[in-house]
């Protein structure tokens, strides 16, 4: 049985589509992630699948369960890390950790101790009696992380979690993150960052205008969608010598004032490029290339 | 499959987790919250008791100040509920995401704003609890069937907290509460028998008065604090719970509309 699975799924506000036909399967266990331009359609997707927002067409099973009809029986044994910052400013670290226990029915001294190794797990022991706005973003994340575990979910589904992070934060969580997925939890998560979900998730779907363009492993996603190379060169005026000198299969494209060319065999062109003043340099194609290249340069709202 | 969810809300005993929330913060907040409800209305019963009784003499066969107690009781309960409905609920709604924390767990909106309507009602209870306290103290109350004005003023509270939140449902900031306690609030609180009786006022007044809950409320419960039984008590209870019942199905239904969209 599929940890998650999306049939045809649809939502339309005003009459325009933003979640248009979508198909999903997440397997127990897998680390899934959603990527797609702001307005895409991941968030509106998850919000269905949590039923938080009502379906207007194609079926939604979670854990084997019919959304929303199983919305109360899901979230039982579901875990949500929300985009934005629910936690209870009127309550101090632990008391916001019992408050979403009781939300759970859950109470008691085994609650307790549960509260205690997931407030340890994320380090935030010494801050049991702080109130939520003392906290660092990064502690709020870890907060909001350890309170989406409270109830040993089957599947954790988190939005944007690395949102404003530094690196050290972000590094953190993803060790949590990690952490999860090897000891079997299922993982469903939304993020911009290509290199998060390059090096976190088993599988990765890229949505677009509300609809999957691709889905398939990081790795394969890079192997099938994008040539293996990218040459990125300075100056505006590098355009006309590449108008020359592109290989027949290579493929230019400008950004601000710069060309990146995605190709095979980027030896030849390198070297003319040195011969005629420019310092190209050459990395290897990662997830953001063919997310670009899938989605379009455009800027989004 | 579709998303139409049925119109008549279904909360579980979930709601209770949501009620203790609120409760707890409540504890934290005792004193400035506990002068809010109940020391203001206190100074209304004492400023216009001995002010005012010593003008008025009696009222309906009673001392003016065991007359506007009642009504003190009445028009504190429905203070205190739409306060916490519309100001507090709107915080825990849109400022604070406090109900959007709660619906990633097995809670529905249904519990939620069941558990809100419940919550002012309770607070509204709290402060007809104290100022019931001082006036017994003080020597305003009949007898013991005062006691059972508390149940009937829990279930104004609650219509009160409900129509609340309707409000607070189509509420964009703040200052839209302004228009509810101006144009419903207030006039229920000069027009429905809590400073004088009812009918001092004008036929269409009068009437105007009893389409509105607040004076069925003081209907049943000035009696009962006064030391008589209310006269045809069961169609002034039918109207404050007709009131709460839709108010509760129309704020369910705005709230789901306006945050699951």
């Amino acid at each position: 049985m599929s940890a998650i699975r999306i049939q045809q799924l649809y939502k339309a506000y005003d009459g325009v589509a933003v979640v248009d036909g979508v198909d999903l399967e997440i397997a127990p266990g897998e680390f899934f992630g959603l990527l797609g331009p702001n307005g895409a359609g991941k968030t509106t997707t998850l919000r269905m699948l949590l039923g938080m927002t009502p379906i207007d067409g194609g079926q939604v099973e979670v854990l084997g369960l019919p959304m929303p009809e199983g919305e109360r029986a899901v979230r039982e044994r579901l875990g949500i890390v929300p985009q934005f910052d629910t936690l209870d400013p009127d309550f101090t670290v632990i008391e916001n950790m019992r408050t979403y226990a009781a939300y759970f029915g859950m109470a008691g001294p085994e609650v307790d101790s549960r509260i205690d190794r997931l407030l340890a797990q994320v380090n935030l022991n010494d801050k049991r009696g702080a109130r939520i706005n003392a906290l660092s973003g990064g502690m709020k994340r870890r907060l909001t992380l350890a309170r989406a575990l409270i109830n040993e979910p089957e599947v954790v589904v988190l939005d944007e979690p690395t949102t404003g992070l530094d690196p050290q934060a972000r590094h953190h969580l993803w060790r949590q993150l990690r952490a999860l997925r090897a000891s079997g939890v299922t993982l469903v998560l939304t993020t911009h960052y290509m290199e998060e979900a390059e090096e976190l998730c088993d599988r990765i779907a890229i949505i677009d205008h509300g609809r999957i363009i691709a889905c398939d492993a990081p790795s394969r996603l890079i192997a099938e969608h994008i040539e293996p190379w990218v040459l990125t060169v300075g100056g505006t005026d590098a355009g006309e010598v590449l108008q020359r000198e592109l290989g027949p299969k290579d493929r230019a494209h400008q950004v601000a004032d710069t060309w990146l060319v995605y190709t095979a065999e980027p030896d030849r062109l390198r070297e003319r490029l040195r011969a005629l003043g420019h310092e190209p340099t050459l990395r290897e194609a990662d997830l953001e290339d063919v997310f670009l290249k899938l989605t379009g340069h455009e800027l989004r709202d | 499959m579709s998303g139409d969810h049925p119109i008549l809300p279904r909360p579980s005993l979930r709601f209770v987790a949501v009620w203790r929330r609120n409760l707890l913060v409540w504890r934290k907040l005792i004193v400035p919250s506990m002068l809010g409800n109940f020391g203001e209305p206190i100074l209304y019963l004492l400023a216009f008791g001995y002010g005012f009784g010593s003008l008025v003499g009696d009222l309906d066969g009673m001392r003016y100040m065991v007359f506007i107690a009642s009504g003190i009781i009445c028009s504190s309960a429905m203070f205190t509920a739409s306060f916490e409905g519309m100001y507090s609920a709107y915080t825990r709604m849109a400022e604070q995401n406090t109900w959007l924390g709660m619906l990633a767990t097995p809670l529905t909106l249904d519990d939620i704003v069941f558990a809100e309507a419940v919550w002012a009602a309770t607070k509204g209870l709290i402060s007809a609890i104290t100022i019931l306290i001082v006036a017994s103290v003080l020597g305003l109350v009949a007898d013991a069937r005062a006691l059972l004005a508390l149940p009937v003023i829990f279930l104004a509270a609650f219509t009160f907290g409900a129509l609340a939140l309707v409000i607070t449902a189509l509420a964009r900031s703040y200052d839209f509460f302004l228009y509810y306690f101006t144009l419903a609030v207030t006039p229920m609180l000069l027009l429905s028998g809590v400073f004088f009786p009812l009918t001092e006022l004008p036929g269409w007044v009068q009437g105007l008065a009893l389409a509105l809950p607040l004076a069925h409320v003081l209907e049943i419960v000035r009696p009962l604090m006064t030391g008589t039984w209310p006269a045809a008590w069961l169609p002034h209870l039918a109207v404050i719970t007709a009131y709460g019942g839709s108010a509760i199905i129309l704020a369910t239904y705005l709230i789901r509309r306006r945050l699951l969209r």
